[in-house]
């Protein structure tokens, strides 16, 4: 069909009902590695840079920051944190394979996808019990 | 040449996308050494922390990565600044905030790291 035949003017921009669209996983992974990334620059970035200046002020700050540490609520940030890293840090690692064309077919992406959001949670997981 | 080029805009080149990426591979690096001496050092404590910061060699290897994370989270914020705040002068408002906001985070690396007497 011709570019002057087409019918005009379909209303823009189309507005899609988010939830009534159900994700591939490669469109899951997509998305948490922005969101994770979102959620490292907002807190993980300043939460990283206090521990490590608190942590090497002296021994007691050392100690001090521990006891901090040993509490559900700073707990649940620390695991949500690695959560965050682990996803993105997998995440990121497949899109440089895609970029070096490794598994760029729809079959490797879904498998490659699915491994990554198992692996980051089975990671994130045993941190979650080492720290409890 | 598009004629449409944005002020707030991805400057449309390849430029980004391989910074994001390199800064990538140097962050991955990092934190494989960074495992690396933890497992050497068979867990954390006060004082293999306190060593391992004071070896100069380490200080700017965490600088060579705090740099790429700051540069990669300018990447990346900006990418999701461009996608979901659609007029112009929030978005460079923002745009500006977070360029402050990383700079400063930047200045702070330097202090933790070299600010100790």
């Amino acid at each position: 069909m011709a570019a002057i035949d087409r019918p005009v003017a379909k209303p823009r921009p189309v507005y899609l009902n988010l939830f009534a669209i159900r994700m591939p996983l490669p469109a899951v992974v997509s998305i948490l590695h922005r969101a994770s990334g979102a959620l490292l620059f907002a807190i993980g970035i300043p939460l990283a840079l206090c521990a490590v200046q608190n942590a090497l002020v002296s021994q007691e700050a050392w100690a001090q920051m521990r006891v901090n540490l040993d509490a559900p609520f700073p707990k649940l940030v620390v695991i949500v944190l690695a959560w965050a890293f682990i996803h993105h840090l997998l995440a990121g690692i497949r899109h440089l394979l895609m970029d070096a064309h490794v598994g760029v077919e729809l079959g490797g992406a879904r498998r490659s996808a699915a491994l990554t959001l198992v692996l980051s949670v089975v990671i994130t997981i045993a941190i979650a019990v080492r720290l409890w | 040449m598009t004629p449409h080029r944005i002020v707030v805009g991805a400057h449309y080149g390849w430029r980004d996308w391989l910074a994001q990426r390199v800064t990538a591979v140097v962050m991955a690096v990092y934190t494989v050494l960074l495992l690396g001496l933890l497992l050497w050092f068979g867990g954390l404590d006060y004082a293999a922390w306190k060593s391992v910061f004071g070896n100069d060699a380490f200080r700017i290897a965490t600088f060579v990565f705090m740099v790429a994370l700051l540069w990669h989270a300018w990447v990346g914020v900006r990418n999701i600044l461009m996608d979901y705040v659609k007029p112009a002068y929030v978005r460079l408002t923002l745009q500006v905030l977070v360029i402050g906001v990383l700079v400063g985070y930047a200045g702070w690396t330097i202090q933790v790291l070299w600010g100790g007497k």
